[in-house]
């Protein structure tokens, strides 16, 4: 069998007393989309945090395409084709929306200790970035400085970014987080639209979202996964339903 | 860039519209040789996020280079320039490379301390005249031809490299290097986040600065033949941090903007009242207070 594209095993961070990523172990293979769900606080962003390398885990090893990445920093595993979105929007307000997409084509594509010519009129820094910002439905808004968009917009670009450093595994946390419900078809019709194409971790809180995207679902409660599955049999899944879907539908 | 232009149009202009005596020349290239010195310091403000409180040092390691060559009687420009600019870059890059590593407060501390420390160096070089300071033999020559000394040759030589500094800054910033390095300053773990580590974008930037402040030090030394270690003092390190903040971060024509504004203000005021810094220091809070986005922004706003 094909080592997965991603690998997490034993898994371990400690907030104080509080166990929040508890001896995790899940394989994310090439293609399609692997969602996370779990209810609030469950972790799912201290375990997005530690598998894009903002957070360093007490114990367990992450690996990715054959390399260990614990103890590699953010920037690097960036660079080996591991791109995050974030929760909560994180763009360059003071840049359009094309050159936050172009700074994402610039770093894999040769140095950037580069000091003369102009970033802004590199041909093929900006039609890369103009892709990715059409494979979102941005492109109309390219010269729109990033600060202006909407907030769906800018989880768009947020998107958009990501998808113009080309990797091989999309971290998405919560890339429906503050939507408005067209902001949230429309996001969905975007997802639809890339699965195929990138493998995804989603982690979502949107369950009709998740179901409708996700091949396989790994569910995280108290820092734990207690069911890793494809989507019918995780929504039979009794342990699943009562420690969450069915909390969630009483809600 | 256009208010910029102006301005330096209106510098080269000036000796023949009733500036041309040595009064006046003196007070313009002291406007030139500080804006110079803000521009490199609005590279690291605003262009990298880097609250430098140490600016001066730079500036002023570049003029204790000529001292230290004039006194070896070494005076061209091809010897001075070079080593002022490489003796500032290389104190740049030393020290930015520690004082990179924190940021907001801690970094104002840190460039802070480590000005003081070549401020107290400088006071302690009985050689070269220790807090008396030291008076050139002569100013820098260029192929062995003493241009320098024609003040009006001077004034231009000012001028051109203010224009050239503004305009490498310009290209600097929009090249690949300046666009990791703005967005480092607007977002971090953004520019993290698509592969880019800030810091030796940081410090590359830091060190650029350094070598040019060098540059503009051996100017300062230059138009008053003289150099001492007040130059390097924290109070002229507050005084750029104030012309680049004054002038606005929007854009980096604010630096010359308003370094040219400060120096003017002092100026005048200075004429009206032997007691003009009480009068200037409320100024300053005010302007800070009611120009957001400094002088550059006024000029957008319209
Ligand atoms: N830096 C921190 N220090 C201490 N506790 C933290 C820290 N970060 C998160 N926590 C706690 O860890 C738990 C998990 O947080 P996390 O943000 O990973 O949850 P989540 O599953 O992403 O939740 P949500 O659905 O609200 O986004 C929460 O109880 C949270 O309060
Ligand atoms: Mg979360």
């Amino acid at each position: 069998m094909a080592e997965p594209l991603l690998a997490v095993a034993g898994l371990r961070k400690r907030f104080g007393g509080l166990a929040v990523t508890d001896d995790v172990t899940f394989s994310v293979a090439e293609g399609g989309i692997h969602a996370v769900i779990g209810p609030n606080g469950a972790g799912k962003t201290t375990l997005i945090h530690q598998l894009s390398g903002t957070l360093r885990p007490d114990a367990g090893s992450i690996r990715f395409g054959g390399r260990e990445l614990v103890g590699m920093g953010l920037a690097r595993r960036a660079r080996l084709g591991l791109a995050r979105s974030f929760q909560i929007t994180s763009v360059l307000a003071g840049f359009s929306a094309l050159e936050n997409a172009a700074l994402a084509v610039q770093a894999r594509s040769g140095p950037s200790f580069r000091f003369f010519r102009a970033a802004a009129a590199e041909r093929a820094l900006n039609d890369q970035a103009m892709t990715a910002l059409e494979q979102v439905g941005l492109g109309a808004r390219a010269g729109v400085l990033a600060g202006r968009l909407s907030h769906g917009e800018k989880r768009q670009l947020e998107l958009a970014i990501a998808l113009a450093m080309q990797p091989r595994l999309l971290l998405l946390d919560e890339p429906l987080a503050g939507a408005g419900p067209e902001e949230t078809e429309r996001l969905i019709g975007i997802l639809l639209g890339l699965k195929g194409t990138y493998t995804i971790l989603l982690v979502e809180h949107d369950m009709q979202a998740v179901f409708a995207l996700a091949d396989r679902i790994s569910v995280l409660v108290y820092g734990r996964v207690i069911a890793t599955d494809g989507p019918e049999a995780i929504r039979a899944d009794p342990a699943v339903r009562a420690a969450y879907l069915g909390e969630d539908e009483a809600a | 860039m256009r208010a910029a232009l102006i301005l330096l149009a209106a510098l080269a202009a000036a000796p023949f519209l009733g500036f041309g005596e040595g009064y006046s020349l003196t007070l313009l290239a002291r406007v030139m040789i500080l804006a110079m010195a803000a521009v490199s310091l609005w590279l690291l403000v605003g262009g990298g996020g880097m609250v430098s409180l140490g600016h001066a040092a730079l500036l002023g390691i570049g003029a204790y280079a000529v001292v230290v060559l004039d006194d070896a009687r070494i005076t061209d420009a091809a010897v001075v320039v070079p080593v002022a600019m490489g003796a500032a870059g290389l104190f740049a890059l030393v020290t930015g490379a520690v004082a990179i590593r924190t940021s907001g407060v801690q970094f104002i501390m840190i460039t802070l301390a480590f000005g003081q420390m070549a401020f107290f160096t400088a006071s302690s070089l009985a050689a070269y005249g220790g807090d008396d300071g030291y008076t050139l033999y002569g100013r820098t020559t260029v192929l062995g031809q003493r241009w320098l000394e024609d003040r009006l040759a001077f004034h231009y030589l000012c001028l051109g490299l203010l224009a050239l500094t503004l305009f490498g800054g310009h290209v600097l910033l929009g090249s690949r290097f300046g666009r990791v390095l703005r967005a480092a300053r607007e977002n971090p773990l953004r520019a993290e986040a698509v592969g880019f580590r800030p810091y030796p974008y940081q410090l590359v930037a830091y060190s650029i600065a350094g070598a040019v402040a060098g540059l503009t030090g051996v100017l300062l030394a230059n138009a008053a033949e003289f150099v001492a270690p007040s130059y390097l003092a924290w109070q002229r390190s507050g005084d750029l941090l104030f012309m680049v903040i004054l002038g606005g971060l929007g854009s980096l024509q604010g630096a010359v903007l308003g370094a040219v504004a400060f120096v003017l203000l002092e100026e005048w005021l200075g004429h009206i009242t032997e007691h003009w810094r009480l009068i200037f220091g409320p100024l300053l809070v005010l302007s800070v207070l009611f120009m957001k986005g400094g002088l550059v922004g006024m000029l957008r706003r319209g």
